[in-house]
């Protein structure tokens, strides 16, 4: 008999369990708060502020388009919260997830239950990518909501040209710009949890994923880097508003994708090996 | 963290080498010499021409490359352009043209006379250079290039001079007199084929004076090197003053300079001033160019504007010699002027046909025709980009497809002004690039009173106009009418309307005196331009403009539209650079799961152990060596029954010093053990050890016979307390239990909630956040979850930390009976008297050592007989152990 009876190392930590441990914290149910809160926020904004004189948009920028129909409502807030506060969701979400545990010394009884470190930390990333997606689909779900709710469900215009899109034609687009705007948050992601399981404070993973992220969008405004800066994790990032275009693009996002998949696949063999033969003293 | 240190400053100093070892482009050397040459109608005038020649920088023989000036500029002008050109690989010979920098001579205008026969010389001077590669003895691989003045002597001398191989001529003239006089109306009934160009049978005496261009282009003031950005010129030295002579004709030829006067004073264009500028034309002598092309020509140039490049185009492509053509963001009106990527094209231009580059029969490097267009804003640093389509055909000014788009408009009135001012502004030459930025789509004026408008209904579609539209006009009136033709891009009213590339184009109509009106074609400057969806086309016809000669007697005229049409040409063909995808969009990400493979496999047999050296014989170190210490591992079966068995662990801290030393004993079943020692004694860190945490430097840890590795199944049959609780705050404690059994995957059912829960004694408290319990209360729960399952050996820290006499006494009873049903647990402890009166068996440990093992009884027996018992008390264990670790006062 090595084992206890009724263990084994596959049935350790099941999603549930782990889905379970982290939503009822307030920093899940605060995110989830903002990011569903925002898109409200924007409507009450836009509703203050000055209405635009006569209804031909004056130049054609997503934020002048914004109240032109839920649809392009909805792209605006994704533009406006891609950049940084999905960024932050993520890293919060992946960067949080094994910090916090060493952080609260519930690490060790975890690992000496014991859940195999493989195991622990494939677990833990299967929820926090998938709470890191729900926040990047609620998002915009929410925004297409409240802009409908708002603005009412009208034809899409295209930023740059003006040209209008019949808004169910465009929806399959917006499943696309969700689907890149997941896959470009990857490497935040990944990048998140391999500081999460190096550090045992929590916030310092989160931060430390964001300031990378910031070094990298610095960077990628010298442009005496020249192509190089295309192999910047950021530089990418809103490679997206190609699928609004009135002829879809494909090339952006693609390379886009590559990137971050390549630089997510790596990060996160790194997180496994080191944890793996890591010593845990917290 | 100093493995990282030094992973930084090893990559640093990577870094820095590679920079300093990195091959700089080569060393380009020019040598100045003064080359006399013999021109003239009759050949009898001598010329000395300041030249620099740069020889191939990688030595051997290398094809040569002529580089011209522009107008007002000097061979330095060109020198950085030069060395770029000698830098791949070519000789490279730069001259200041006659009349200009410290060349003698006169200007003539690319006179075939004159500046067309000092290039001739030029490349008969190559020809005996010993770094100049040959086509046959006299006959260099030659080519030229320049920009403005500097592209209208390649176009020049390669009609008349056949040994030159490919040029590449920017923003040039094909008709000076079309350039300096156009007229873009075509009087009469619809008309095909109209391009911009004066119209066959229109000549140039009709046209309209393009006044101050030409005067800055014949004026000695303001040199064009100075304006054109483009032209990457230089700074001029400050010339000597000026005779009666110079002042007024400057280094001009006196006779071109006789005519310019003439010219100049009356707007119009005499018969001789056509002749003159025409036999300085390439158009006249394009059909005996036989070299190959590239003609890079400015989008933003009301100068020599896209329809000049057109017609050498076309009038070269009809003689069967290769020609491209490219329209770029730049020219004399500004722009941005794309160095880099015409370094690129006439670079590849001369690979090609200078080097010889790929095979014979391959597609020109530079496609047939491409254009810069807005590729909007690099998402990194938010500039411009430009994006360059091409099409495998030059489809020329009209378009491979035409749009029409409606007009509307009534009929109105317009005035000319007494002396023509004040004057509409479009492109002011010069300074139009200053004005507008090099960004700025143009911004116009057009004066009240002076201007008919009509407007189009808003787009339905984006429209994307490459070339030249037309349109009809009917003007009423008398005599001849002087307009300007312009089309406007309206947004909204709120935005001021975009002239694209502030050009417009200049119409003189003769109003016949028995109709009093004329109907004509009108041509609109060649432009690239997306007009998007919503926006407006307005076609604007005014009677001023700045840059033009405009008559002086006032006029009134009325203009409306002969045809409500606009024909707009687009190119279909005209795509993006079929991009396909980058290799390394595919390569990469699979580059990185062989990597992250290649990572994780290594880890998986990686373990970073370090060697210590094992410091055999701890037991006994002060001869009392008991029962059970087991010196060496067993070699042979493990003993499944023993619940634990250290042998040789070793463990060090980060900075070498060991934490653990040489640590071996065994715990047998049923036994309650004290794990004795000062703090930093090591017995966490052997803890963290028994649970898989911390790996070993050396030795090993057995439970139930198994090793322990992290994550190793035995260690489900350990339940752990080490270094205090460990819980989720924002959970209720019954929560965090209930979760953490869950996370075990083991069966509810095994679990022993209540047994656990029972020892916990919470009571409601069970069911609030642990983030609200005192110390105690966690210490409790955390007692509780370690005996989740009643595993076979309990290990605890310090468990009776925070409790108070009463659970201490209760703790002390819970792990006896605990050990009694064949159970054990082991508890490291400080407080002696604690484990005297928990434990049956102990371990005292300094420094990382084992001290002594044995049962209780044995280590106080031992010591009966020790000092300890003079004193006439019973012997107690903390005499026994500070005995022990050496540290009795």
């Amino acid at each position: 008999m090595t084992a206890a009876p009724g263990y084994a190392p596959r049935r350790t930590l099941p999603l549930r369990v782990e889905i379970v441990r982290q939503f009822k914290r307030r920093r899940t149910l605060a995110m989830f708060g903002l990011l569903l809160a925002l898109p409200w926020v924007l409507v009450i904004a836009f509703q203050f502020g000055p209405q635009p004189s006569g209804q031909a948009a004056s130049s054609l920028r997503i934020s002048d388009l914004a109240t032109a129909s839920g649809l392009n409502f909805a792209a605006f807030a994704l533009s406006v919260s891609a950049s940084f506060l999905l960024v932050v969701a993520v890293a919060l979400f992946c960067g949080d997830t094994v910090a916090s545990e060493a952080n609260w010394s519930s690490l060790r009884y975890l690992l000496a239950a014991p859940i195999p470190r493989d195991r622990l930390l494939r677990q833990k990333l299967i929820v926090a990518l998938g709470y890191s997606a729900a926040a990047v689909i609620c998002l915009p779900l929410m925004a297409l909501l409240a802009g409908t709710v708002a603005f009412g469900w009208n034809d899409i215009q295209v930023p740059g040209t003006g040209e209008l899109i019949p808004a169910f034609d465009i929806l399959p687009r917006f499943g696309i710009v969700i689907g890149y705007a997941l896959v470009s948050q990857l490497v935040v992601a990944a990048l998140a949890f391999l500081v999460s399981t190096m550090t045992d404070s929590p916030l310092g993973a989160v931060g430390g994923a964001v300031g990378l992220w910031i070094v990298s969008t610095i960077l990628q405004a010298v442009e005496a880097l020249g192509t190089l800066r295309e192999f910047l994790p950021t530089f990418w990032n809103n490679a997206w508003l190609d699928a609004l275009s009135p002829e879809l693009d494909w090339s952006g996002m693609v390379k886009g994708a590559s990137v971050s998949v390549t630089y997510a696949v790596i990060l996160m063999a790194v997180a496994f090996r080191r944890f793996r033969v890591k010593d845990v003293v917290s | 963290m100093k493995r990282v240190a030094a992973l930084v400053v090893a990559l640093a100093l990577i870094g820095v080498t590679a920079w300093l070892v990195w091959p700089s482009a080569a060393d380009v050397r020019g040598q100045d010499q003064r080359i006399s040459v013999v021109d003239g109608p009759s050949d009898d005038q001598r010329v000395d021409l300041d030249t620099t020649f740069f020889p191939p920088p990688g030595g051997g023989k290398a094809p040569a490359v002529l580089i011209a000036h522009g107008f007002g500029g000097s061979k330095q002008s060109v020198r950085d352009q030069a060395i770029r050109v000698a830098q791949a690989g070519y000789a490279v010979l730069t001259w200041s043209a006659r009349g200009f920098g410290r060349s003698t001579g006169q200007i003539a205008l690319n006179s075939p006379d004159y500046e067309v026969k000092d290039v001739k010389q030029l490349i008969d001077w190559l020809a005996k250079r010993p770094e100049v590669r040959l086509d046959a003895a006299g006959d260099p691989r030659v080519g030229i290039a320049g920009g403005s003045y500097g592209g209208a002597i390649a176009l020049m001398t390669a009609a008349y001079d056949h040994r030159i191989d490919a040029i590449v001529p920017q923003i040039t003239w094909s008709d000076l007199a079309d350039a300096l006089f156009p007229n873009a109306a075509v009087e009469g009934p619809p008309v095909q084929g109209a391009t911009g160009q004066n119209a066959a049978g229109q000549a140039a005496e009709g046209g309209v004076f393009k006044r101050m261009w030409a005067g800055i282009f014949f004026g000695q003031g303001v040199s064009l090197d100075n304006l054109a950005t483009s032209l990457g010129g230089g700074r001029e030295q400050a010339a000597a003053p000026l005779t009666a002579e110079q002042a007024r004709c400057g280094r001009f030829l006196p006779e071109i300079c006789e005519v310019y006067q003439q010219v100049a004073q009356t707007g119009r264009a005499t018969p001789e001033a056509v002749a003159l500028l025409r036999e300085s034309s390439p158009i006249t002598v394009a059909g005996r160019i036989k070299a190959p092309t590239l003609l890079l020509q400015g989008q933003r140039d009301s100068l020599f504007p896209l329809a000049q490049a057109d017609a050498n185009a076309r009038a070269i492509a009809a003689a069967g010699t290769p020609v491209s053509l490219a329209w770029f963001d730049g020219g004399h009106d500004g722009g941005d002027g794309e160095i880099d990527w015409l370094h690129e094209q006439s670079t590849a231009w001369f690979d090609r046909y200078l080097k010889g580059d790929g095979p014979a029969g391959a597609a020109p490097p530079v496609s047939a025709f491409t254009v810069t267009r807005d590729g909007g804003r690099d998402p990194g640093t938010r500039q411009r980009i430009r994006l360059h389509p091409e099409a495998a055909s030059y489809p020329g000014l009209l378009g491979t497809d035409t749009t029409t788009v409606r007009l509307s408009g009534p009929q109105q009135n317009i005035a000319n002004p007494p002396g023509g001012a004040p004057a509409s502004i479009s492109a002011v030459p010069g300074i139009g690039g200053l004005l507008g930025g090099a960004n700025n789509p143009g911004v116009s004026i057009d004066m009240p009173g002076q201007s008919a408008a009509f407007e189009s209904p808003p787009l339905s579609a984006p429209l994307q106009l490459t070339g030249t539209a037309t349109a009809r006009i009917k003007v009423s009136g008398e005599g001849e009418a002087t307009l300007f033709a312009k089309l406007y891009d309206v947004a909204d009213s709120a935005q001021p309307p975009i002239l694209p590339a502030g050009l417009v184009a200049p119409i003189r109509v003769t109003i016949p005196e028995d109709t009093g009106s004329v109907e004509a074609t009108i041509t609109l400057p060649a432009v690239d331009h997306d007009f998007a969806a919503g926006h407006r086309i307005r076609l604007v016809v005014t009677t001023t403009d700045m840059g033009y000669a405009t008559p002086a007697a006032p006029a009134a005229y009325q203009v409306s539209l002969a045809a409500p049409t606009l024909a707009v040409p687009t190119v279909r063909t005209l795509a993006a650079a079929p991009a396909g995808v980058a290799w390394w969009v595919w390569a990469m990400p699979l580059a990185a799961v062989v990597i992250a493979a290649g990572i994780l496999a290594t880890g998986r047999t990686g373990s970073r152990r370090r060697r210590v050296p094992v410091t055999a014989g701890s037991p006994g170190v002060n001869g009392q060596a008991h029962d059970g210490p087991a010196t060496a591992p067993e070699q042979g079966e493990p003993d499944r029954d023993l619940p634990l068995e250290i042998s040789g662990l070793t463990k060090a801290y980060r900075n070498g010093e060991l934490a653990v030393d040489g640590l071996s004993f065994r715990v047998e079943r049923g036994q309650v053990l004290g794990l004795l020692g000062p703090n930093g004694a090591g017995k966490t860190t052997t803890m963290r050890m028994m649970m898989g945490l911390i790996r070993p430097d050396a030795g090993e840890i057995r439970i139930f016979g198994e090793r322990v590795t992290p994550g190793a199944p035995v260690l489900s049959r350990l339940g752990s307390f080490v270094e205090g609780p460990g819980f989720l705050p924002h959970l209720s404690g019954r929560d965090n239990i209930e979760l953490y059994w869950a996370a075990t995957g083991r069966p509810a059912a095994d679990a022993r909630f209540d047994e656990a829960l029972e020892i916990a004694n919470l009571g409601k408290a069970l069911e609030r956040a642990v983030r609200t319990y005192s110390q105690g209360m966690r210490q409790r729960l955390a007692i509780a979850q370690a005996m989740l399952g009643l595993p076979d050996l309990l290990v605890l820290d310090e468990p009776t930390n925070g409790l108070d006499p009463p659970q201490i006494r209760e703790m002390r009873e819970v792990l006896q009976r605990y050990a009694r049903d064949g159970r054990t647990v082991i508890v490291s402890s400080h407080m002696l008297a604690e484990v005297e009166q928990t434990c049956s068996h102990v371990v005292v440990m300094q420094r990382g050592r084992l001290v002594s093992t044995g049962p209780v009884s044995s280590l106080l027996g031992s010591a009966r007989s020790g000092p300890g018992a003079a004193n006439g008390h019973g012997p107690r264990l903390e005499d026994v152990f500070l005995d022990l670790i050496g540290d009795k006062s």
